[in-house]
């Protein structure tokens, strides 16, 4: 049986505006073959989860450039995980310094994607590590 | 005709000589790359070379002439930089209005000429720090200011009838004017003696930064009120500062961003005409713009000049305005931000000042030069003198602003000019038979051609089509780590333990009077501003005021589109 499509969802957590990595890699994922569902800016934490698991979604990739990712992702993560969804992976992208990335990967996001990324590095990255669920 | 006939038929034969030498030379040398990659960052293809015949249809008087007269390429300003340099004005605001006030200062004794702020989120979306919406964002990426009592330690010692403050402002901008109007009276300073610039400029919000509150029509009608109390009340406050800046950064083209912002500015003309009646040359001159300078450095320098033009066109034969004051375009000019890198970020002083100098012999009248840092994270106060110090080298040293307008007559430059303002036009007609911008904006169109030039961007990048120095072609192993300035978590708690105690002491009725007056206005469709004033003089907050905008105007939320 032909397995079926990956899902994708890419999400704007809090109040943050810089939406142009965000579109460009809901285009990317598209053309990767992915179902993609974008969020549009400014959705709460408890949006994003409740989406997620509304769409039913293998990963969910969190972008964030204002600087609130140390509060937004760690917290999307763990509404997943308290609603049962803890197989979603989460994954980030945005303005991450270095120093932050091991209290990201502790709170349970899998991968960091920081500028100059491939769009490229990034679907081999999912094809190989996200599996429809 | 720009040329003699005699010149173009010399230049003519010469071309025809130097195109076989050229063929023969490529037949033994080949180029190093293909022609079509040889265009502009934007993707406008280049020529290996211009001459005369390129420029020949040029009017001289109506397409070039001299500074101070129309159409304005040269430059609004008959002395040019000889009577004063632009505005040295760097956008600064972090953590509390404390910390962004001493900024301000350093800034102001380092030889800045005017200031800036930037907000932080919640303040730019008009929430209150203490709101659920605001968890992780207080201070983050500017300074948070809730209520008046944050805005007059912001301004602590600023001389407010003498310097000029920008705002970066959008949706609460009436609520953050209002602060600085009443912040003005406390101190004696009659409104007709404040200058400076709110950016209220909600349509490039829809279509590109995405600080959204209220839908496009309510949103217009409050930018118009702004023009209005201004016009009467405010003369040398420029209401809106219409933005080019973020168009760019979300990924547009050059064209994009010059068409789409001045399309911006005519929706907000006719709005102000319509709504208000107001005479087009009792406000027009108050519009003021925002551009983005990139990395290309002769697209941009053809880019503030066609817009200079194009905007001296619309507003002398659409708009039939008679003042040439109104005819001008006034811009402030920001370094691209999304031209910088994260790695080898010293490269970035060097993007920074090539921008600047764009900028610059493109004829900005007021100029920010981002700090090679600030692609990671708010400028360090070592990075921000850098980026000052270049602003200062361009202006003093390098003889940039020796004579005016340098490059008018470059075959290049001025064909340049001209491609980008036809292509400008044919965007503006385009919207203009969509039925505006707003309505232009509501199919999505604006949007989805930005996203359609950043996808392309980005894919040229990943096939080393385009270049960026350090993450695609000289990639270093070596990182360098540079100074980080990072925002306390703690400036949330103190911030809030602030707007409570303000809540606590303020009179709590008069703030409720204020804010149902405000109500009954915006249902009226009064002027606000007013209404703002009081509000703000009783210590109602950002987030108040807007909540207020929010109920009676209805909430807008981001259509997701890509």
């Amino acid at each position: 049986m032909a397995q079926r499509r990956l899902r994708v969802m890419v999400a704007k957590p809090g109040l943050d505006g810089h939406d142009r990595g965000a579109r460009v890699l809901s285009r990317c994922f598209r053309d990767a073959g992915y179902e993609v569902i974008y969020t549009g800016c400014h959705q709460t934490p408890e949006q994003i989860a409740a989406a997620a698991i509304q769409e039913d979604v293998d990963m969910v990739g969190l972008s964030c450039l204002s600087g609130a990712h140390r509060y937004l992702f760690p917290a999307v993560k763990k509404l997943l995980v308290e609603k049962g969804a803890d197989d979603i992976v989460v994954v980030g992208g945005g303005i991450i310094p270095d120093q932050d990335f091991k209290l990201l990967y502790d709170a349970g996001i899998t991968a960091l994607f920081t500028p100059g990324t491939t769009l490229e590095s990034i679907v081999e990255w999912i094809n190989t590590n996200v599996k429809p669920r | 005709m720009y040329f003699a006939k005699e010149l173009l038929d010399q230049s003519s034969t010469l071309r025809k000589k130097w195109e076989d030498e050229v063929k023969r030379v490529v037949a033994k040398n080949p180029d190093q790359k293909p022609e079509p990659l040889w265009s502009t960052v934007s993707d406008l293809p280049i020529k290996r070379l211009y001459t005369p015949e390129d420029i020949k249809d040029m009017n001289f008087a109506e397409d070039i002439s001299y500074p101070g007269q129309f159409p304005y390429i040269r430059g609004n300003q008959v002395t040019g930089y000889r009577g004063k340099f632009w505005t040295f004005r760097m956008f600064s605001g972090m953590g509390d209005a404390k910390t962004t006030n001493e900024r301000w200062h350093l800034l102001l004794k380092e030889g800045q000429t005017g200031l800036s702020t930037a907000f932080d989120f919640p303040t730019l979306m008009g929430y209150d720090s203490d709101s659920p919406k605001a968890r992780g964002e207080c201070g983050k990426c500017g300074v948070a200011i809730d209520t008046l009592e944050d805005f007059m330690q912001l301004v602590d010692g600023v001389p407010m009838d003498k310097v000029t403050t920008s705002m970066t402002i959008n949706p609460p901008a009436t609520a953050l004017w209002a602060m600085y109007c009443a912040a003005a009276q406390i101190r004696g300073i009659p409104l007709d003696k404040i200058g400076g610039t709110i950016q209220n400029d909600m349509l490039k919000e829809f279509i590109a930064q995405k600080t959204l509150m209220c839908p496009p029509e309510p949103s217009v009608k409050l930018i118009s009120d702004t023009v209005e109390f201004g016009t009467k009340y405010v003369p040398r406050w420029n209401t809106i500062s219409i933005s080019g800046y973020h168009i760019r950064e979300a990924g547009s083209t050059a064209v994009q961003e010059l068409a789409f912002t001045l399309r911006d500015g005519m929706e907000y003309v006719e709005d102000v005409l319509r709504r208000k009646g107001l005479d087009i040359d009792s406000f027009a001159m108050r519009l003021s713009f925002f551009y983005n300078s990139h990395i290309d450095f002769f697209e941009e320098i053809a880019k503030l000049r066609a817009a200079r033009r194009i905007w001296a066109k619309a507003m002398r034969d659409r708009y039939k305005a008679k003042d040439p004051r109104s005819w001008w375009m006034r811009f402030h000019t920001q370094t691209a931000g999304c031209s910088l890198t994260a790695q080898q970020p010293y490269n970035n002083v060097v993007r920074t000042a090539t921008e600047a100098l764009a900028a610059v012999l493109g004829g900005t009248q007021s100029l920010h030069t981002n700090s090679l840092d600030e692609v990671l994270c708010l400028p360090s106060d070592h990075a921000v003198q850098i980026a000052l110090r270049t602003q200062q080298i361009i202006a003093e040293e390098t003889g940039a602003a020796n004579t005016i307008d340098p490059l008018a007559g470059s075959y290049f430059v001025e064909a340049l000019t001209n491609e980008m303002e036809e292509q400008a036009w044919d965007y503006i007609h385009k919207i203009d038979d969509m039925g505006g911008m707003v309505s232009a904006i509501e199919k999505g169109f604006p949007q989805l051609e930005i996203s359609d030039a950043a996808y392309k961007y980005q894919r040229q990048i990943d096939a080393n089509e385009k270049i960026m120095i350090g993450v695609n072609k000289y990639v270093s192993e070596k990182v360098e780590p540079i100074p980080f300035l990072e925002i306390d978590d703690s400036v949330e708690t103190e911030q809030i333990a602030r707007l409570t105690a303000v809540k606590r002491k303020r009179d709590n009725k008069a703030v409720k009077k204020c804010l149902d007056d405000l109500k009954n206005a915006c249902k009226k469709g009064e002027n606000v501003m007013p209404y703002c004033i009081e509000a703000v003089k009783e210590l109602a907050s950002v987030q108040e005021i807007c909540d207020v905008y929010r109920e009676v105007f209805g909430e807008y939320r981001d259509p997701g589109l890509y």
